[in-house]
């Protein structure tokens, strides 16, 4: 018995140690093909990609700088929407809901995950877009039209609708895996807090706490899939590569203009600029994802929790 | 993401040759088995322009009906796609709304291509204004500057100007454009930078139009501009005309280089090309937009299958070549209906000796 154990034990290591080496393989490996394949606008523009304000692929003219704005602003607008939400879905179904009610409910956010990307931009267009422009945006205009954010021409395509497509998109795996995580926490965490006479809203504020680098992970998991969205995005984003202050005006994401003209593009400059641009968004995620990370740390550590 | 689609295609693509190896072993069938006036069993694979997409797949079920053993798979993607798939071989035709260029040519890995147009189409201008009942007329001028962004509103006194009794207000106009690299674009462009020396200095003839900032919203391939357009007051797009067909939407008339504003269909299409025609060179390689003729649409395309000159394949290049054949004569019946144009008789002669020039091994493979 113990010998075979070890053998085993051997055999069990080295299947989970060539498991885990792919991933940085992987990782190696896409790095390796975009910078080989990016080289050419890597050498010809080097900084300036980043910073420039410009796309204009017939004049060979690249700059990145409103694809990286469009990519972050819209993932931001789709996590102050359903970050809350999320959070909100999640507690009601794990602290509060009775039993008959939470399943049917669960069922119907897995649902809204399994909904193809492509339909939900559809619906953006056909219902999304009509409603923010002749209700949303109209009300924001009128009440709060003197900020910059909300001026502008009201088409109902563009960053707002964008970030909100992208909200809907998300809020089903936040919530499902911060329903998870709550559901994690030690019964026992509950009744005590209960038991030194805290009410409801307090006991969840303990369970949070201790949920705090799980839910950290679940901002993260959905930020990716926001970050990296292409379909539903390109359908109603505008996709207009411009840096406005206004919600209202069209945008671009790097991920819908690689979408939209990777397939097309012939021209070596330009797959170059485009594969350039897979590699911006590569570090764009990583940047957004490791400043998430930080965030939610400092706020749990803040919280008397200090295992995130 | 763009990683991951890479690779499940590539996935798709071993499974698709994993089923088509096998089909082909247990068909039973002895390949290059003669079956009428065909070159035999073979299967044609063909990528590129989405506009014509329609249009094919009417041509290669109607043709497989007649000639059942011809199996002829053409899967769009957009006329880029369609010239790279032709470049790399990696499929047997392509098809593309614009003639490639010398550079493209000369990344060609196959040798000599062919360019042979089958059909004709029209870009048009379609709007979404519910108080405008009768057809806009729109000269380049007036379509150039709402795209540059220099006509704001509807009721500007150049669209009055030729419009007296349209009922236009003063919204905001929001131009719509094609995002996405396209041969629609490449016609749009075109047009206006023949016409206006103001749009060919800022934007230019191109399949990537990029509008002075914040002027417009871009929708992904024909239907995300119909999608806007039709959703969105306001808008202008530009479109193929069967798009804007199918969705009942309004054409603008345009004004032509013989100063007549003309409305979009098969007759106006074949007209401009047929202007044209005499000028065309001998690789028939040319822009039919802005063309002569008293009715002839100015922002008309031709659309080219591409081949290779010398087809490797005897079977497969002779299937294609009859096919060709048919479809620019009696596959020309199913063209109006689509609302594409036929080839004027004059371009026929000319595209005929296009599709006899394929050959291979210096044979020609049609009789």
């Amino acid at each position: 018995m113990a010998k075979t154990g070890t053998t085993g034990d051997k055999i069990f290591r080295t299947v989970l140690l060539i498991a885990v080496s792919i991933i940085p393989l992987i990782v190696a490996a896409i790095i390796y093909m975009m910078v080989q394949n990016s080289l050419p606008t890597l050498q010809r523009f080097g900084v300036g990609f980043l910073t420039g304000r410009e796309w204009i692929p017939a004049q060979e003219t690249f700059g990145a700088l409103p694809f990286i704005y469009g990519t972050i602003v819209s993932s931001v607008i789709a996590l102050i929407i359903s970050v809350p939400l999320s959070l909100g879905i999640a507690i009601f179904l794990v602290e509060q809901a009775p039993k008959n009610l939470a399943k049917p409910i669960s069922f119907m956010v897995e649902l809204l995950a399994a909904i193809p990307s492509v339909v939900y931009g559809l619906w953006g267009i056909f219902v999304l877009a009509p409603f923010v422009r002749d209700y949303l945006g109209a009300f924001l205009q009128k009440y709060l039209g003197f900020l910059p954010l909300f001026q502008g021409r009201l088409t109902g395509i563009g960053m707002l609708t964008g970030g909100i497509i992208l909200a809907l998109m998300i809020i089903p795996i936040l919530t499902a895996v911060v329903r998870d995580v709550l559901e994690v926490v030690p019964v026992t965490q509950r009744e005590a807090a209960l038991a030194l006479g805290a009410t409801k809203w307090e006991t969840t504020k303990v369970v949070l706490g201790n949920a705090a680098s799980g839910i950290a992970g679940a901002v993260v998991l959905g930020l990716g899939r926001a970050i990296g969205e292409t379909m539903a995005v390109t359908m109603v984003i505008g996709n207009s590569p411009q840096i406005s202050a206004s919600v209202f005006e069209p945008a671009y994401t790097i991920a819908s203009v690689l979408a939209a003209n990777f397939a097309d593009a012939t021209e070596k400059i330009y797959l170059s600029a485009l594969i350039e641009m897979g590699l911006v968004l590569f570090f764009v995620t990583f940047a957004v994802n490791a400043l998430a990370k930080l965030l939610i740390i400092g706020v749990s550590r803040r919280n008397g929790v200090a295992k995130a | 993401m763009t990683g991951s689609n890479f690779f499940t295609r590539k996935i798709t693509g071993i499974f698709l040759f994993m089923c088509l190896s096998l089909s082909l072993a247990c068909s039973g069938q002895p390949m290059g088995e003669s079956n009428g006036s065909q070159g035999g069993n073979s299967k044609l694979t063909g990528a590129g322009s989405t506009f014509v997409k329609p249009m094919m797949d009417k041509w290669t079920n109607e043709f497989g009906k007649l000639y059942p053993s011809v199996k002829i798979d053409y899967s769009g993607g957009g006329s880029g796609a369609g010239i790279k798939a032709i470049q790399n071989q990696t499929s047997d035709f392509g098809a593309s709304d614009a003639a490639m260029s010398d550079d493209e040519l000369k990344q060609a890995k196959g040798g000599e291509i062919v360019h042979i147009p089958v059909v004709l189409g029209a870009v048009v201008l379609t709007y979404n204004l519910k108080e405008v009942t009768e057809p806009l007329k729109l000269t380049p001028e007036i379509i150039a500057d709402i795209y540059l962004g220099k006509i704001k509103k509807w009721n500007d006194e150049k669209i009055k100007k030729e419009n007296p009794n349209a009922a236009l207000l003063a919204s905001d106009i929001t131009p719509v454009f094609r995002a996405d690299g396209s041969g629609t674009s490449d016609v749009f462009t075109d047009f206006l930078s023949k016409t206006v020396p103001e749009w060919k200095e800022k934007v230019g003839r191109t399949k990537n139009p990029q509008l002075p900032q914040g002027v417009g919203i871009g929708g992904k391939g024909n239907e995300g501009v119909m999608g806007q357009v039709k959703n969105t007051p306001n808008t202008i797009g530009y479109v193929e005309l069967t798009f804007a067909k199918a969705n009942n939407l309004p054409t603008a008339l345009v004004k032509n280089a013989a100063e007549n504003f003309v409305e979009a269909t098969s007759e106006t299409v074949s007209s401009a090309a047929a202007g044209m025609t005499a000028k065309m060179p001998e690789d028939l390689r040319y822009e039919i937009t802005n063309a002569e003729g008293a009715d002839a649409y100015p922002i008309s395309g031709m659309v080219y299958i591409l081949a290779y000159k010398d087809q490797k394949d005897t079977v497969k290049g002779k299937n294609l070549a009859d096919f060709l054949w048919w479809a620019i004569h009696d596959g020309e019946k199913y063209v109006k209906e689509l609302h594409y144009a036929p080839l004027p008789a004059e371009l026929v002669k000319k595209t005929e000796a296009k599709i006899n020039s394929l050959s291979n091994g210096g044979k020609s493979l049609r009789p």
